[in-house]
């Protein structure tokens, strides 16, 4: 276990047992806040960062989050895995705000490592039914037009823990396998023309350039409507463990599928059935049938705050925070419950609502230490709703692990503290 | 925008950007071939696509020439195998199980293995040459990597122990799980019947379930 690790789950117990104080009491500043604070710093003294020169402007060349924020990381959960380089970690949800994830904390998932790819000898070729086939290095991908777009990539197995029932008690852990950034890069349908795609290619295979080889089938229908190479997020280089220095984005469909350090597009007449489309990213069935080629994420929804790692601090004012997305297209509407579904309003959406991209919402409550089950249900634009876990498990069983998209309870106590919770 | 249509329409006519924006490249044996828009990249030689495209498809295609045994290949997978998946495929610790897991698919306790789910043996060569040994990628011969698939799939009872698999039959095994899947994708599922409720939903909210007392979650403890 790090150091950083240790020092938030230490963090977060005190947060938790401040928040039963405070809750104990009169309805006041948070306690958990105060138990570290220093009253010589607070109005009428002078702060003791005010009377003195701070650092220079090159101090951090790449500026850092405060060190105060450094419980706001990507965290793993190491039973889950045999080795940490085919291993997966999650983006801390309950600490953001907005829809754009940082870059820092954009969740890991790899299956070989992340490689050192040195971007002078980077290639990305094109081969199969083409015209041409081609070798493009980043500068010449860099020199088509531009697309800039936002885009949330999920894992299929993102909330996979949780179909038999609550066993992860986090937001992180149970949605943090998500993030949302804005890519810029090369729309395929380009690179295509530039190859001459002929008509008999149905499949594209898109293959890594890492130690899994990562090899994924998307029909040319996809690959022509919306993917791109991406060699940019959010402004600045893809980081290394994102496929630096270029990476697919297939717009609303599972993550495994946007293959990082991407090193070949092969078109063919058939798919190709790669281990991670037949042996993994099938779905099981409780009659022993899997279903294949399950691509689109659908619509989903979390609460950030209150969570689990957010217990409730105050009574009186309070504001709920959540996230929702849809691979469907653009979020109509999120309905938020706190009496564990019996009763739901629609809570505010907060531009910009993008397609195929995270969109956060809000609703202020108020709360007097009653026990609350919280829950959101998301609605895209194609009319479909954020399911019950109970619907999803009567269609398609228990053993499914991947495209859980269910809704979740977060039981708030009346002390203030935030369970994972299974209803029923 | 840039749509398939298009695309043919390009490779039919022959006539597109290249020919305003002066990109034109003539590709010798190509007569119909499309033009090429930015002109941007190199042409791949037979040889450079060679070195990379190593995917191995149901039918065969791409199979590299080659061939081995189950018999040949016991040695191969216990010296560069079975380290993490045992000595008959039974996996050590979390590492992947490879063989047995016949009839548990529809059981409460599914293990999927090469014999009880995958239903190709190409993906097997496919994924073995390129991804195994973990952390030693594409460093398998292709002769060793069909001895070593045969040896996988002996041990799954889906070849016997003197069977050649080769580029040639790759191909034509049959595995027990072929049928095993099915499309297409069926959802969007679990759909509420007309609007979603808003008021007096008829709902259980008893709890059922607490992640905190199966108390597997990191920094709980």
């Amino acid at each position: 276990m790090s150091q950083k690790t240790i020092k938030s789950a230490i963090s977060r117990r005190q947060l938790l047992g401040g928040a039963a104080a405070t809750v104990g009491g009169m309805a006041a500043a948070p306690l958990a806040g105060a138990a570290e604070s220093n009253p010589a710093n607070l109005p009428p003294n002078v702060s003791e960062w005010t009377p003195y020169l701070g650092a220079g402007v090159d101090a951090n060349p790449y500026g850092m989050p405060s060190e105060h924020e450094s419980h706001v990381i990507r965290r793993t959960v190491e039973w889950l895995t045999a080795s940490a380089e085919s291993s997966v970690n999650f983006t801390p949800l309950q600490d953001l705000d907005g829809i754009v994830t940082p870059n820092g904390l954009c969740f890991e998932r790899h299956h070989g490592g992340v490689p050192e790819v040195v971007p002078a000898d980077y290639r990305l070729m094109i081969n199969g039914l083409v015209d041409r086939e081609l070798l493009f290095s980043i500068d010449d991908l860099k020199r088509f037009p531009q697309v800039n777009r936002f885009h949330f990539l999920e894992c299929a197995a993102n909330g996979g823990m949780e179909w038999r029932g609550a066993q992860l008690n986090g937001c992180q852990y149970t949605f943090g396998m998500v993030h949302n950034v804005q890519y810029s890069g090369v729309r395929l349908s380009d690179i295509c023309r530039e190859a001459g795609v002929k008509p008999s290619a149905k499949w594209v295979l898109a293959e890594g350039g890492d130690s899994a080889g990562m090899n994924r089938s998307i029909p040319i229908e996809k690959i022509l409507d919306d993917c791109m190479i991406a060699y940019s997020m959010n402004g600045e280089a893809l980081r290394p463990e994102q496929g630096y220095p270029a990476r697919l984005v297939v717009p609303g469909w599972e993550g495994n599928m946007w293959v990082k350090w991407i090193r070949r597009l092969e078109f063919g007449d058939a798919p190709y059935m790669a281990r991670e489309e037949t042996s993994k990213y099938t779905d099981l069935m409780e009659d022993g049938k899997a279903r294949m080629f399950t691509w689109v994420m659908d619509a989903k929804s979390v609460v950030t705050s209150p969570c689990p790692e957010k217990p409730m601090i105050s009574k009186g004012q309070n504001l709920l925070k959540g996230l929702a997305w849809s691979g469907r297209g653009k979020i109509a509407r999120v309905d938020v419950s706190l009496d564990g579904g019996l009763n739901w309003q629609t809570a505010e959406l907060h531009g910009p609502i993008l397609n195929k991209s995270l969109t956060r919402f809000t609703m202020p409550f108020k709360w007097n230490g009653e026990e609350l089950k919280v829950q959101s249900r998301a609605i895209d634009e194609t009319g479909y709703v954020q399911p019950t876990i109970e619907a999803l498990q009567k269609e398609r069983g228990v053993n499914s692990i991947y495209h859980n998209n269910s809704i979740a309870t977060w039981l708030v106590k009346s002390n203030g503290e935030v369970e994972n919770v299974r209803l029923g | 925008m840039y749509g398939l249509d298009k695309i043919k329409k390009g490779a039919r006519t022959g006539v597109g950007f290249a020919v305003l924006t002066g990109f034109a490249v003539a590709v010798s044996g190509m007569a119909l071939a499309s033009e090429r828009p930015f002109g941007l990249g190199t042409l791949a030689t037979a040889e450079q696509v060679a070195g990379w495209d190593i995917d191995v498809r149901p039918d065969g295609k791409g199979a590299p020439i080659g061939s081995g045994t189950a018999a040949q290949g016991e040695a191969v997978y216990a010296e560069r195998c079975a380290a993490c998946h045992g000595d008959f495929g039974e996996g050590v610790d979390r590492w992947p199980i490879l063989a047995g897991g016949h009839g548990s698919l529809a059981t409460i306790d599914p293990v999927k293995t090469v014999g009880s789910y995958w239903p190709y043996a190409s993906t097997v060569y496919d994924y073995v040459y390129r991804a195994m040994p973990f952390g030693e990628a594409q460093s398998l011969t292709h002769d060793e990597t069909y001895q070593v698939v045969a040896y996988i799939l002996y041990m799954n009872d889906v070849i016997d122990e003197e069977f050649v698999l080769s580029n040639k039959t790759i191909g034509s095994v049959k595995m027990p799980n072929r049928n095993g899947f099915s499309l297409p994708d069926p959802r969007p599922d679990g759909q509420p019947k007309g609007e979603p409720c808003m008021t007096n939903c008829k709902v259980s909210t008893k709890i059922i379930g607490r992640a905190r007392i199966i108390d597997v979650t990191p920094d709980s403890q």
